[in-house]
């Protein structure tokens, strides 16, 4: 028989039991679909990780306190806060970090700042005027905060561009926290990317102001932020600065060392990692559902083999070989999972469009995942439409006949 | 289709196909030779022999009837003729081939190209016409003119009017005609027709028997298995089977 010929004996077959076609089909529909929107999900969270960590700039090193990087974010967790503002000097020093650039050491905390018009909560941290370079941020509108600033412990505070604005405030204006009025002197440029926490929603006052009047700690910071001066002298950066902290710190065995740095670089390969890990977990529990859909094809096949047994021994009767009914069984197999698998590109790519507009999660849907979930799905129909069609071409003519 | 079936009696009788009257490494005198055929069902204990050494002659352009009780073994010689079953052992010359040693698809071939079926039960496919019925057997050989083919069947058994017709609009004569039609559209050697007129009432089974007589003086080879004592005087040779063997065979 001719593969059109089986073609349409097929699709006239699959016709012929509409409901079950249908409902075959969205065990693969769901399966693909859901494949294709996971791992878009896990690609925009990746993508975002990624644009978040690489606009820090590849030349930031941070210095965090205990041996671990989790010890030190927002100063929790019982790890002693061994970094302190002398550290941070002697990290400024040319002589003994030529290499090093900008440092700036942060203690922050969360805040809320109100305005005249309204309050909103932030993180708000202490720093130096170097926050800026170390952070590569830009200001927008008034001055950052100087060295003066630092020295003198001013009520002064820089706002970034989401949360003046929720805020209502601008240059000049005067905003409280924990009742102490500051006085806005500058609005950073926004930084523009959008990941799972905004960059332009913050407020940085003088890291002295903050150690005495608002996150507590005189002397010790919770973590120093160091740019290298190139990204060609990150690592000599990176040596110098492990010097300078084994020396101030008194220690003699770096493996013993109270503190540990990590590049930007490190954090971004380990964030994405991280993000890579999890889109494979979740695609995987979306494969699963594919193969579901695929035995869900198999056992429908085999429903449709047994309940053709009269058929098919007719067409055998009537001159059909085995390779004719094997061919006629896969392709009936094939067109489901094609089409199943085919509707769940459509839905993917649906599901990518409203979910980001409705739910707030972002989706990036790149060709691949599709032609691969595609490429699996009708893979998994074939594979599992050929047992039952073994099947259909081994029956004995006699028997097959006997059946009806 | 050299020869032209005889007229009812002017087929001599033919004794049941001794063994040895024949040249023994060829059946190519005959469209059918059967020779020393065995056909043993399951093993052991439970072995059944349906087919008993049967020997068996069938000439072309002949009808022949092959009658028996129930459980004789007609069932079992009409697939092994029709290639749906290969015998334990024996040899099967159909024209002048030997088809006992033949694998699967060779003798799906063979069906196909040689040899036509009709059923008790019809066995036509509810989700198609009539004339898609019909077409069936030319899918398998990767005919063009299929419709034409097929309507010219439908109209040799008087059923022009009846083409888009599914099984369940059509009367049980009607669909036999069909079931008929679709014996006759691959032009074959050989017409099997199983208890044709087992389901059938006297009118309808009269009205099929008539085309099949029609269709055997055009030419056609046809053996009938039949429990129909009506289908006897249509034969030109009627055989008796018992216990998987001949009894006897007799002119109509
Ligand atoms: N598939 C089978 N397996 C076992 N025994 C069978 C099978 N088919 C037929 N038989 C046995 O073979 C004998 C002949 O059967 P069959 O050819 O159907 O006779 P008939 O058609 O004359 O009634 C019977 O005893 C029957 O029980
Ligand atoms: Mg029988």
């Amino acid at each position: 028989m001719s593969l059109l010929h089986t073609i349409e004996t097929g699709l006239r077959s699959l016709l012929g039991h509409r409901l079950r076609s249908v409902l075959t089909t969205l065990g693969i529909l769901f399966g693909v679909a859901a494949v294709i929107s996971v791992v878009g999900i896990g690609q925009a969270s990746s993508d975002s990780v990624t644009a978040r960590i690489s606009s820090l700039g590849t030349n930031l090193l941070t210095i965090t306190p205990g041996s671990t990087v989790s010890g030190g974010v927002f100063g929790g967790g019982g790890t002693a806060n061994t970094l302190t503002m002398s550290d941070v000097a002697g990290l400024i020093d040319h002589q003994n970090a030529p290499d090093v650039a900008a440092v700036a050491p942060v203690s922050q905390g969360r805040e809320s700042l109100v305005s005249t018009s309204s309050n909103w909560s932030t993180t708000v941290s202490g720093s130096t005027a170097d926050w800026l370079v170390a952070n590569s941020r830009d200001i927008g509108t008034g001055s950052f905060i100087t060295a003066s600033d630092v020295s003198s412990q001013a009520h002064v505070i820089v706002l970034g561009a989401t949360t003046a604005s929720n805020l209502g405030a601008s240059v000049g204006d005067l905003i409280t926290v924990k009742q102490i009025p500051f006085q806005v002197i500058g609005i950073l440029a926004s930084a523009g990317s959008q990941g799972f926490g905004n960059q332009d929603d913050l407020a940085v006052v003088p890291i002295t102001t903050a150690q005495g009047e608002l996150v507590g700690g005189v002397g010790s910071v919770q973590r120093i932020l160091l740019s290298s001066t190139s990204q060609a002298t990150l690592g000599s950066a990176y040596i110098e600065a492990n010097q300078v902290l084994l020396q101030t710190h008194h220690i003699t065995n770096a493996t013993q060392a109270d503190y540990s740095i990590t590049s930007s670089t490190q954090v971004l390969s380990t964030a994405q990692a991280v993000t890579q890990t999890l889109t494979i977990l979740l695609a995987s529990v979306a494969a699963i559902s594919l193969l579901v859909g695929g035995i869900g094809v198999m056992n429908i096949m085999l429903v449709s083999v047994t309940e053709r047994t009269g058929e098919i021994g007719l067409r055998k009767a009537l001159g059909a070989t085995p390779g004719d009914l094997f061919r006629q069984f896969v392709i009936e197999a094939g067109v489901l999972t094609a089409v199943g698998g085919l509707l769940g590109v459509g839905t993917g790519l649906a599901a990518g469009y409203i979910v980001p507009r409705t739910a707030n999660i972002a989706v990036t849907i790149t060709p691949l995942p599709v032609l691969i979930a595609v490429a699996v799905a009708v893979a998994v129909g074939l594979i599992f439409g050929v047992y039952p069609a073994l099947r259909a071409a081994r029956l004995a003519p006699i028997e097959a006949l006997r059946a009806q | 289709m050299i020869q032209q079936g005889g007229a009812p009696g002017s087929g001599s009788a033919r004794p049941a196909a001794p063994r040895g009257d024949f040249p023994l490494q060829t059946g190519a005198d005959h469209l059918i030779r059967l020779e020393s055929i065995t056909k043993i069902y399951g093993s052991g204990d439970a072995a059944v022999v349906a087919l008993d050494d049967f020997s068996l002659d069938v000439e072309a352009g002949e009808l022949l009837a092959v009658m028996g009780p129930s459980g004789s073994g007609k069932s079992t010689l009409m697939n092994i003729l029709g290639c749906l079953d290969t015998p334990t052992s024996g040899r099967y010359w159909f024209g002048g081939e030997d088809v006992s040693r033949l694998n699967e698809t060779q003798l799906a071939h063979v069906r196909n190209r040689r040899i036509g079926f009709v059923f008790q039960q019809f066995q036509l496919l509810p989700r198609l016409s009539a004339w898609r019925n019909v077409e069936l057997p030319l899918l398998y050989r990767g005919e063009h003119d299929r419709r034409a083919l097929a309507l010219h069947a439908l109209d040799q058994v008087g059923l022009s009017n009846r083409v888009d017709h599914r099984p369940t609009q059509l009367s049980g004569g009607q669909q036999q005609r069909v079931a008929i039609a679709r014996a006759l559209v691959t032009d074959p050697d050989l017409i099997l027709a199983d208890e044709p007129t087992g389901n059938l009432d006297s009118v309808a089974s009269r009205d099929v028997l008539a085309i099949l007589r029609d269709l055997n003086q055009q030419g056609r080879t046809i053996v009938i298995i039949t429990h129909d004592p009506e289908v006897a005087p249509v034969a030109q040779r009627t055989v008796v089977m018992r216990d998987g063997r001949l009894v006897h065979g007799v002119a109509a």
